[in-house]
């Protein structure tokens, strides 16, 4: 389980999130969603390490995250799928899921993991030789959140999986991103899409300027006329 | 799986014995132009460098412009510690009492012979690579966090620098200033009996130097570089220390880059601080370019061509006569082959678009490749025709008119970011891709 604990960060003078709390439990799907801006994207490099702390705690099963580099938190069982997808595009597929698992050392592992990822997106077989630049941008979404299970992550965070894409290819990524949960890795999971992501979420908060306004079962937030408003496009009759 | 890993160790082992001894009856034979000699002697070096560099650009993706530098170290460290004691005193003339007072290859030549000779030559270059990895670890922890314009800029004047301090009077007693080093082994020392072994020894060393760069670029280590090339944030994100990795990249590079230097050294037989100015890094980064930034076939290849020209096949164009038959012939087929190679690029250019739309452009091309042809021929025909273009540099015209037309029409350079090895792969996989598919079908 993940617990985050009166959180707060800073880029110079601009406070990037106001004393956080949340938790994100075994098992489940939690999304966070809120505008651009929000601080949904710091609160992810926040808890991989890229992003320096100011203050707060970060547990992961009882463990404090912050202060920790980033590999360290990946080889607790974290892993991310930045935002925008960020695939190395001059090496080929098999080669980037590689890359996703380049903290371990037990090579029949990383291969059943990479079959694994197969499994999950067919596509990327048949493409298993092909540059990750040529690849199409569901596809590119597709290796980046391969790439991140090669790590065989406890906990996997997705930033923005939907960005960019067309909505048929979204509802794919997010039936994945279902099927993913299935098989028992926690999902954190970001997104400006609040529509998908609170239909696919068990728990889900609202970020606004740093601060945790709301907060509940996705359904729940499905049917909240402030979130409806504010984040579904759907005005008050 | 295991059999064609055999297989191909087999034929690599195959080819390389066939390399060296064709190098070895090339080094003895009386036939061979010794140009040829010095563009073998001086491509692999080059190669060796290219490479270097390349796993930094190429590789790394770091741009770093501070090759030449590190030549340097490697060249001025290899020299000193090799001079023979009683050679030191006349080198060291300008300095009271100047040199180190030992020299490693000539002790171990002392004490095991021949054998020590080669042993001390092989520690005396690992002592070479490592000063110039030494400088590169410690200018790289403030530099490395530059990226790339600045990275160059400041790589580009920590070279400088180390030109300059090597001639700084101070350090005269070890350096001996801006005067030369010479009397050290060199590659002319290598000799079994009467057979010459000038020629293989620069190909065993550089070789072997470039084939651990190639383990390297294959392994894990070589994964990750490729990573922080293609996108730094997404290779943080797969827990890649980026300032760990960039520091080991020009660590390595550096270190290859010193060998080299020493290498240099050995096969000029005389070391002076003025030839490693930034000229230096830019014919290296040139030969990197040609070859293709990322393929370390293309750089080893590159890096012949561009030695060939620049010593051999281009030598005529700096004088404004050409009298010697051989010059001659040699003068117009390379002019003709340049003419009608443009002239071939800009029909190929044009093949998809219409008459209409080319008519023009075809033309102008025709008409300036028939007079330009003409010129030729009739060069070719007179005895004492002075060409009006040909004068001493005018090389260096060609070869930035080379490398403007390398930019523009072949930005990959001769290999792209491929290896020669990939591109007969990529037969034998589409091969495979063809017979599983029929498989499939049944």
């Amino acid at each position: 389980m993940l617990k985050i604990e009166n959180l707060h960060v800073s880029y110079g003078g601009i406070r990037a999130l106001r004393g956080i709390s949340l938790e994100v439990p075994d098992g489940k799907i939690v999304t966070l969603i809120g505008a651009n801006g929000a601080g949904k994207s710091t609160m992810l490099r926040t808890i991989s390490g890229l992003v320096k702390a100011e203050s707060g705690s970060i547990k992961w099963n009882d463990k404090e995250l912050v202060g920790l580099s980033i590999d360290k938190v990946i080889a607790s069982g974290i892993a991310m799928a930045p935002e925008g997808r960020r695939v190395f595009s001059d090496m080929t597929v098999l080669e980037n899921l590689r890359m996703g698992a380049y903290l371990r050392n037990d090579k029949d592992g990383i291969e059943k993991d990479i079959q694994r990822v197969y499994e999950l997106f067919p596509r990327l077989k048949e493409r298993n030789w092909q540059l990750a630049g040529t690849l199409s941008g569901g596809e590119q979404q597709m290796l980046a959140v391969g790439r991140a299970l090669t790590s065989r992550p406890q906990l996997i965070m997705l930033d923005e999986p939907s960005l960019g894409l067309a909505p048929l290819v979204v509802q794919d990524i997010f039936a994945i991103i279902r099927e993913i949960n299935k098989t028992g890795t926690t999902v954190l999971l970001i997104e400006q899409n609040a529509n998908m992501a609170l239909k696919t979420a068990d728990l889900a908060y609202v970020l606004e300027t740093g601060n945790i306004t709301m907060s509940g079962t996705g359904a729940e937030l499905l049917v909240n006329e402030k979130v409806k408003e504010a984040y579904l496009g759907k005005h008050k009759n | 799986m295991k059999k064609n890993n055999q297989r191909q160790g087999l034929i690599t082992a195959g080819i390389v014995i066939v390399l060296l001894a064709v190098l070895v009856l090339l080094d003895n034979a009386a036939w061979v132009p010794p140009m040829l000699l010095t563009v073998l002697r001086k491509g692999v070096i080059y190669a060796l460098v290219a490479v270097s560099m390349n796993l930094l650009n190429g590789f790394t993706g770091l741009f770093s412009l501070g090759q030449a530098g590190f030549m340097l170290l490697g060249a001025y460290s290899y020299a000193v510690l090799t001079i023979p004691v009683e050679n030191q005193t006349a080198i060291y003339q300008q300095f009271k009492n100047g040199g180190l007072h030992f020299s490693i290859t000539e002790s171990l030549t002392n004490v095991m012979g021949e054998f020590g000779t080669l042993i001390g030559v092989i520690i005396c270059l690992i002592i070479a690579g490592a000063v110039a990895a030494l400088f590169a670890y410690l200018i790289g922890l403030p530099v490395l966090r530059l990226k790339s314009d600045y990275l160059a800029i400041a790589t580009l004047g920590f070279a400088e620098i180390l030109r300059a301090l090597v001639q700084f009077e101070k350090l005269g007693p070890v350096t001996n200033g801006s005067n030369l080093l010479y009397g050290f082994t060199s590659f002319s020392n290598f000799q079994i009996g009467t057979l010459h072994l000038g020629t293989v020894m620069p190909f065993l060393f550089s070789g072997a130097c470039i084939w651990i760069v190639v383990l390297l670029i294959n392994s894990t280590y070589g994964r990750a570089f490729k990573a922080i090339r293609d996108d730094e944030v997404a290779a943080e994100a797969m827990g890649i220390n980026l300032a760990k990795h960039k520091r080991m990249s020009f660590v390595i590079s550096s270190f290859f880059a010193g060998i080299s230097g020493g290498l240099l050294a050995m096969y000029q037989a005389s070391v002076q601080a003025v030839t490693f100015k930034s000229a230096m890094t830019y014919e290296i980064l040139l030969i990197v370019v040609i070859g293709g930034i990322g393929s370390i076939t293309g750089s080893i290849l590159a890096s012949f061509l561009f030695v060939g020209c620049s010593e051999w096949w281009l030598r005529f164009l700096d004088n404004t006569t050409v009298v010697s038959l051989n010059g001659k012939i040699a003068s117009v087929i390379v002019i003709c082959v340049a003419i009608v190679g443009v002239v071939a690029l800009i029909f190929w250019r044009n093949r998809k678009k219409a008459f209409a739309d080319k008519r023009n452009t075809i033309f102008l091309t025709l008409i300036v490749g028939a007079v330009l042809l003409a010129g030729q021929i009739k060069f070719a025909i007179s005895s004492s025709l002075q060409l009006p273009l040909l004068r001493s540099g005018f090389r260096m015209v060609i070869f930035s008119i080379v490398i403007m037309i390398m930019v523009l029409f072949f930005s990959k350079g001769i290999m792209g970011d491929r290896e020669l090895p990939d591109l007969l792969q990529k037969r034998r996989n589409a091969k495979a891709a063809k017979a599983s598919k029929g498989g499939d079908a049944q």
